[in-house]
C-alpha cells in the first residue's frame, strides 16, 4: 500500500497551463521513493473550474494537500513532507 | 531553447485566455480593459516588478500584444477597451510578428566582458599577457578592462585561473543567430526587422518577457463568433502530445471550438516528401554536391536573408503547409484558413502564400480550450479524411524530414543526411560555409530545422519535447508507412 498519492490534473486548463511537463514526475518518483508514493494523471479535478482559478492552475494533490502552480520541485518538496509525518 | 515553464509564459497564456473569453463575453471592450485589474486586483500580491501600478501597466503591454498589436508605436494613454475595438475592426494583420514590450524590458546591462570581485590581483596577471588588445589595466590592485579596447574575444576570462572574469550576458541578444536584436543607444531593446528572421528565439529567451508575439486571435476568433465564414484548420504534425487526448478527440474539441473542419498538415508533409525524394534525385543525377531541406520558415527568412548564396542548393519543393493549404482552398474557396502552428516563423511564410489567412499558435489554440472551457478527452474521436503517413507525422522531429525522403528514395543508401538541429550563431557559420566551398563533406542532404529538437522545440509549444515524443511515438506506431506511387 503506496503511503503517498498522488494526481496530477490533465484537464485541458492544467496541461496548457503546465501539467504537460509534470508527466515526468511518473518516472522520477518510480526511481526515488519505489512503491512507497504513487503518482497518476488524472481527469479534470475541477480545481480551475470552481472559481474561473486558472491562473493558479496547474494543479496537482498530494494525498489531501492540493498543490498550486505546480512544479515539479514544489511536488517532490510535499511529498518529502507527507513521507515525514509519516515515519512519525 | 522551445519552451519552458517559466512564470513569463505561464503569464501570456493567462492572458490569452481572458481575452478569449473578453471577446466570446457580451462586453469585450470593457472586460478587456478590466484584464489588468482582474489580474491584479486591489491589494493583490506584487509578485514581479517595483509596485502594482508597474505590474498592471506591463499587464496591459502584454493584452495589447495579445490583440495584435505593436508596442513600438503604441499610444500610452489609449485605453485597452479602444484597442480592442480596434482589433476587431481591422481587415489586416502586421506585417512583422513580434513586438517588444519597453516596460517589460529590464535593460540588461550591454553585454561585454567584466571583471568581478573575485579578482585577486595576482602576481601572474595571466588576463593581461592573454589580451592581445591591451585592454587590461590594473587599477587599485584589481584587473580592469577598458571597454574602448576591449573586443569581447574572451582571451581573458579562458586565462584566469580564479574564474573572476565573466561574460555579462544579455539572452535576447546571445539567443538571436542574426545579430537582428540589439539596444539602441538609448539602452532599449529594438528588433531589427529587416534583419529578423522571426525564428522566435529571443521570445523563448527573454527571462522578462519582453518579445512578444503579435497575436492573430482576434481577426480568426471573429469570423468563428460572426459565423460569417467557414473556417478550417490545418494543425502541423507537431501538434502530437502538445494537448491532452488524442488527434482525433483534438479534432472534435476543435470542432466544438468553433471551427468547420481540421485537416492535418502531415497530409501535406506527405507530398513534400514524395516532391522533395524525386527533386533530390533529379539534381544528385545532374551533379549537385547537396540539397538542403526548404520546410523550415526560420531557415527560409535565414536565406532570403542572410544567405542568398545557398538558395541554388536549397529544394524548391513547397512546404507541407504549402501543399495542405492549396488543397483545403481548392476544397473550401470562401474559407478562411489558419495554419495552427509551433513557432512564430510560420507567420512570415503564411503571409507570402495567399492561401493561408491567419496563423494560431499551440498557446493560443490552449488559451482557445481553457477560456471555452472544453475537455479534449471528453470529446469524440473523429477520424479524418485523410488519414496522414507514418513519416509526415514525424516531421516535426530533428531527422523526420530526412528520414522521411531517405525512405522513399529509389535507392536509400546514396542518402546521406547531414542534420542542423537548431540554428545558432554557430551553425550558421557552418551553412555559410557549405555555401562558399558548394560542398557539405560526406553529406548531400542538408535537413535545416530552426529549433532545436525540430518544430517539437518550437517557440510557442507547451509540452517538452521529451514528453512529447512519447505521445507521438503511440501515433506512429499506428500509423501507415508512406508509399511512393509512380
Amino acid at each position: 500500500m503506496a503511503k503517498v498519492n498522488v494526481k496530477i490534473c490533465m484537464g485541458t486548463t492544467c496541461f496548457v497551463m503546465g501539467a504537460s511537463q509534470l508527466q515526468e514526475l511518473v518516472d522520477i518518483v518510480n526511481k526515488r521513493y519505489g512503491e512507497d508514493v504513487v503518482v497518476v494523471g488524472s481527469t479534470c479535478l475541477n480545481y480551475c473550474t470552481d472559481n474561473s482559478e486558472y491562473s493558479k492552475a496547474p494543479y496537482v494533490r498530494v494525498n489531501d494537500t492540493v498543490i498550486q502552480e505546480a512544479t515539479i520541485d514544489k511536488v517532490l518538496q510535499e511529498i518529502d513532507r507527507k513521507l515525514k509525518e509519516d515515519g512519525k | 531553447m522551445g519552451n519552458n515553464n517559466s512564470q513569463s509564459i505561464h503569464l501570456k497564456k493567462e492572458i490569452l485566455a481572458r481575452i478569449i473569453e473578453a471577446f466570446f463575453s457580451d462586453n469585450f471592450e470593457e472586460r478587456t480593459r478590466l484584464i489588468p485589474y482582474d489580474m491584479r486586483p486591489k491589494g493583490a500580491d506584487v509578485p514581479y516588478r517595483c509596485c502594482i501600478y508597474k505590474e498592471r501597466a506591463i499587464l496591459k503591454e502584454r493584452v495589447k500584444a495579445g490583440l495584435g498589436f505593436a508596442l513600438e508605436d503604441d499610444i500610452e494613454y489609449k485605453l485597452l477597451s479602444e484597442y480592442a475595438k480596434e482589433a476587431v475592426k481591422r481587415e489586416k494583420v502586421d506585417e512583422n510578428p513580434l513586438t517588444v514590450l519597453d516596460a517589460a524590458c529590464a535593460g540588461c546591462v550591454p553585454s561585454r566582458i567584466y571583471v568581478t570581485d573575485l579578482c585577486k590581483g595576482c602576481v601572474a596577471r595571466p588576463c593581461q599577457a592573454a589580451c592581445k588588445f591591451g585592454a587590461i589595466e590594473m587599477v587599485d590592485g584589481k584587473s580592469k578592462i577598458d571597454g574602448s579596447k576591449c573586443k569581447s574575444c574572451k582571451m581573458c576570462m579562458n586565462a584566469c585561473p580564479y574564474n573572476a572574469i565573466v561574460k555579462l550576458a544579455v539572452p535576447c541578444e546571445d539567443a538571436c543567430p542574426v545579430g537582428a536584436i540589439q539596444k539602441d543607444e538609448n539602452g532599449i531593446t529594438r528588433i531589427d526587422f529587416e534583419q529578423c528572421i522571426s525564428c522566435g528565439k529571443c521570445v523563448a529567451a527573454c527571462p522578462f518577457g519582453a518579445v512578444h508575439e503579435k497575436s492573430q486571435i482576434i481577426d480568426i476568433l471573429k469570423y468563428i463568433k460572426s459565423g460569417s465564414k467557414k473556417v478550417i484548420a490545418m494543425v502541423a504534425p507537431s501538434i502530437i502530445g502538445q494537448l491532452p487526448g488524442s488527434i482525433y478527440q483534438l479534432k472534435s474539441a476543435m470542432k466544438k471550438a468553433g471551427f468547420s473542419e481540421v485537416f492535418e498538415v502531415a497530409q501535406g508533409a506527405d507530398i513534400t516528401t514524395i516532391n522533395e525524394a524525386k527533386e533530390f534525385e533529379e539534381r544528385m543525377e545532374n551533379g549537385a554536391p547537396f540539397m538542403t531541406t526548404s520546410c523550415c520558415a526560420g531557415y527560409n527568412q535565414f536565406v532570403k536573408k542572410h544567405l542568398p548564396e545557398i538558395k541554388e542548393f536549397r529544394s524548391t519543393t513547397g512546404t507541407p503547409l504549402y501543399y495542405i493549404a492549396e488543397i483545403v482552398k481548392k476544397q473550401y474557396p470562401d474559407a478562411i484558413t489558419v495554419f495552427v502552428s509551433p513557432c512564430v516563423a510560420k507567420r512570415k511564410e503564411s503571409m507570402e502564400n495567399p492561401n493561408v489567412d491567419y496563423v494560431m499558435t499551440y498557446e493560443e489554440l490552449g488559451a482557445l480550450f481553457i477560456a471555452k472551457r472544453i475537455e479534449i478527452t471528453e470529446c469524440e474521436e473523429d477520424k479524418f479524411e485523410t488519414e496522414s503517413s507514418k513519416q509526415g507525422r514525424n516531421f516535426g522531429v530533428t531527422s523526420g524530414v530526412a528520414d522521411a525522403v531517405k525512405s522513399v528514395c529509389k535507392n536509400p543508401e546514396e542518402v546521406k543526411p547531414y542534420i542542423i538541429s537548431g540554428l545558432t550563431k554557430e551553425t550558421a557559420k557552418d551553412l555559410k560555409k557549405f555555401a562558399k566551398d558548394k560542398s557539405c563533406p560526406g553529406c548531400n542532404l542538408v535537413e535545416v530545422m530552426c529549433c532545436e529538437g525540430g518544430c517539437i522545440g518550437g517557440n510557442a509549444t507547451i509540452n517538452i519535447p521529451r514528453v512529447a515524443k512519447k505521445e507521438l511515438k503511440t501515433l506512429l506506431d499506428e500509423s501507415k508507412d508512406l508509399e511512393r506511387k509512380e
